[in-house]
């Protein structure tokens, strides 16, 4: 595999770069204590293109690989958690659960306007009895002539309270022989009657992001809106989370860097005991497992990245390159803050943030004790991948990048 | 309009500079576009759509070192060239500008060439005007705006950043300027500027291209060194009130024989 970037992927890699810093690094520890996101992120981000960066450009969007979308991904958390998590839910979740699933009518109607940011999408998946046990939703879809009639809570959903659309996925029979198999997935428009959602506050981390419940009271949803067929709807969202987990992956990968970068600096400023802390053995250790772990998480997404790009199935690459990225970037904010000793505790210095906020990402998009079950099943051969339906496109830049069709 | 940007490679802002057995080494870190080339950019692509026409980046240096010219064109110049030759290696400043202003008469009918203020490398600042003293052209330069520009009449009206204020100055085209911080904000690369790019091949110019001899510098770095080590250090003065603070300081100040 060749880990080197073309020069399409570095150029994409400094534009984010360049949004992020310039634009969202003045106002981020503001936003934070707030618990607000900035109004301007989302329609920016649409604007210059980030968020349909790795779709199509006959679909509305960039035409870029998968490897920049998990670029784009490092660069934005290298500032700030809620800016990645905008890329794994709108992109991750709504958008390529489209490209990969989804009716040629749905991703011209759907598809499209998600990848120019004209509609900003979520995936709505668990609910407050069910996270890691998905399998044991309850929220029920009902067939009723030409529509579905959805009831049920979704919670902890990112931009709950922003998106437009959302990828939610119901219980359709509640007969199934297997609790996966009754499940199926739809595209519902959040502004339909019926739909309520709120944000939730006090959250550790994700301070500067909505993150929110969605409840569904009788909201009809035409059954041309269904994403795969009745009943897939477990395998559909497990797909969605190879693309999700893809982000956070890289995501926490840029978390990483931050948390080193901080840290090298503020260890060559610092002094004790006559010298610089950055001379002291005990603090390079902590700096050498950040780089180390920098540069091991790094290769595992681009890994990950690089078998999407070839169309090959991921699942486990992608749960590896999550587990590792998000458990190291949690132990790198921490040691980060204790580097900073006293000012680390404060928010002054924007290490508490990446504290706070590496944490969830040990918890979303599969807890990390659920990707340690995977890696294991796989390891002890419980587990094999079959083919599905519907595989994640690989990259074909003539196709993506086809325009005037 | 056909309008000429020159833009420059330098080192990452955050690299650190050094000078190594002799020879001044930015370690790995990454080219970049001089970030004052940016406003550059960003000037003369606002004057072609405004007036139609096409902009063309034009860069001097190594064959290989195409990163900033390539993002001028993604963020959306027309064409790029690159000025390149072995014998133009470690020149001087005026000699850099003969090369580019023979490049500059190559082309055709050229109605206005915008550099950025200076280059955060080599800091001079020197390079629109020895262009446009060269191409016998007015050279305007540290703009801040365009206020008017009529290439029918072949004028150009800008304001000028400088110390004393801003100044208003017309001139004839073509012209020769540059472009400040205050002209605003440079746009990114689209992604599809970037796509672009990044397939472009960028034609170089050597000497022969240019029809120049090689231009000998007047300038030799005879030998180049780091700057001496300053050992600083920082105290703070506190104190119950503003006043009785100032107070220190100024007892400092004398203490210390600075004034
Ligand atoms: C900031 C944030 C954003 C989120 N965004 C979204 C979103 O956009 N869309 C969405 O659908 N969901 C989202 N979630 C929900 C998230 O996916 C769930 O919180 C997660 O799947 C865990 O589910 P749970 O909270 O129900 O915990 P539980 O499933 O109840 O788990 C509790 C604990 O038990 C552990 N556990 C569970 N089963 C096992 C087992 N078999 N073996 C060992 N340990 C086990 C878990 O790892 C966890 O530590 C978000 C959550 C957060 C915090
Ligand atoms: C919530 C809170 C409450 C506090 N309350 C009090 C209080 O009541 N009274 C009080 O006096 N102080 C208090 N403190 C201050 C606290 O004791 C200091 O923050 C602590 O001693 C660390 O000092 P520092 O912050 O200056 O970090 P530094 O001393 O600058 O240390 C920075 C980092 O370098 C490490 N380090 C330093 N020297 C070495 C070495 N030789 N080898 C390896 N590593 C080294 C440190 O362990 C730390 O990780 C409080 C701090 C906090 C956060």
């Amino acid at each position: 595999m060749d880990f080197d970037l073309t020069e399409e992927q570095s150029m994409v890699q400094k534009m984010v770069r360049d949004f992020a810093q310039k634009e969202i690094v003045p106002t981020i520890k503001e936003q934070d204590r707030k618990q607000e996101m900035a109004p301007f992120v989302i329609p920016r981000m649409g604007e210059l293109g980030i968020l349909g960066a790795c779709i199509p450009v006959r679909y509305g969007g960039q035409g870029m690989d998968y490897i920049s979308l998990g670029l784009a991904c490092e660069e934005l958390e290298a500032v700030d958690t809620s800016l990645r998590v905008v890329l794994s839910v709108h992109t991750g979740l709504c958008a390529l659960t489209l490209l990969q699933w989804g009716t040629e009518d749905q991703k011209q109607k759907y598809l499209n306007p998600l990848a120019k940011g004209e509609l900003v999408g979520c995936g709505a998946f668990s609910e407050p009895g069910a996270g890691s046990d998905f399998a044991n939703i309850v929220g029920s879809a009902k067939r009723d002539g030409d529509v579905y009639v959805l009831n049920g809570e979704k919670m902890w959903i990112s931009l709950a309270n922003v998106a437009d659309i959302a990828v939610v996925t119901m219980r359709t029979n509640p007969h199934a022989e297997k609790l996966s198999r009754g499940l199926t997935t739809f595209l519902v428009d959040l502004h339909s009657p019926g739909v309520t959602r709120d944000d939730i506050h006090g959250k550790l981390g994700v301070r500067a992001g909505s993150t929110g419940w969605i409840s569904f009271q009788d909201v009809r949803v035409p059954v041309e809106n269904r994403i795969g067929e009745e009943g897939e709807g477990f395998k559909v969202t497990m797909s969605s989370f190879d693309n999700g987990r893809y982000t956070v992956a890289a995501g926490a990968t840029g978390l990483i860097r931050a948390s080193l970068e901080a840290s090298v600096a503020y260890a060559k400023e610092r002094k004790t005991f006559g010298k610089p802390i950055s001379n002291h053995q005990m603090i390079q250790a902590k700096i050498a497992r950040m780089s180390r772990d920098y540069e091991a998480s790094r290769l595992l997404y681009l890994r990950a990245g690089t078998l999407k790009n070839q169309g090959i199935r991921n699942t486990r690459e992608t749960s590896l390159a999550k587990w590792v990225a998000t458990e190291a970037s949690f132990n790198a904010a921490s040691e980060a803050v204790q580097i900073h000793g006293g000012y680390g505790f404060s928010d002054e210095y924007n290490v508490e943030r990446y504290l706070r906020n590496a944490k969830g990402a040990m918890i979303y998009e599969g807890s990390n004790e659920i990707q340690q079950l995977i890696q294991a099943s796989y390891a002890l051969g419980y587990r094999k991948d079959k083919p599905l339906r519907r595989e994640l496109p690989a990259f074909d830049e003539e196709y993506w990048q086809e325009e005037n069709l | 309009m056909n309008i000429v940007v020159c833009v420059k490679q330098v080192p990452d802002s955050a690299a650190k500079v050094v000078v190594e057995e002799g020879h001044i080494t930015w370690g790995d870190a990454p080219l970049v576009i001089n970030p004052w080339d940016e406003y550059a950019v960003e000037a003369a692509l606002q004057k072609a759509k405004e007036h139609g026409g096409k902009v063309t980046a034009l860069g001097l240096g190594k064959e290989e070192e195409t990163e900033a010219l390539k993002h001028a064109l993604a963020m959306g110049c027309n064409e790029a060239i690159m000025i390149s030759d072995p014998a133009l290696v470690r020149i001087d400043n005026l000699a850099a500008a003969k090369a580019i202003a023979a490049a500059i008469r190559k082309m055709d009918e050229v109605d206005l060439v915008v550099f950025g203020k200076q280059a955060i490398d080599s800091d001079t600042g020197m390079m629109a005007a020895q262009v446009a003293r060269l191409l016998g052209l007015p050279a305007l330069t540290l703009v801040s705006a365009i206020p008017a520009l009529d290439p029918d009449s072949k004028t150009i009206r800008v304001v000028r950043s400088i110390e004393e204020g801003k100044q208003v100055v017309e001139g004839k085209l073509p012209a020769v300027i540059s472009v400040g911080k205050d002209y605003g904000e440079p746009r990114y690369p689209s992604f599809m500027g970037i796509r672009k790019a990044a397939r472009a091949t960028i034609p170089v110019w050597g000497l022969e291209d240019l029809g120049i001899e090689a231009p000998s510098p007047v300038v030799l770095w005879s030998e180049v060194m780091n700057p001496p080590v300053r050992d600083v250090t920082t105290e703070i003065i506190e104190g119950e009130t503003p006043k009785e603070i100032a107070e220190k300081l100024a007892d400092k100040i004398m203490a210390e024989k600075v004034i």
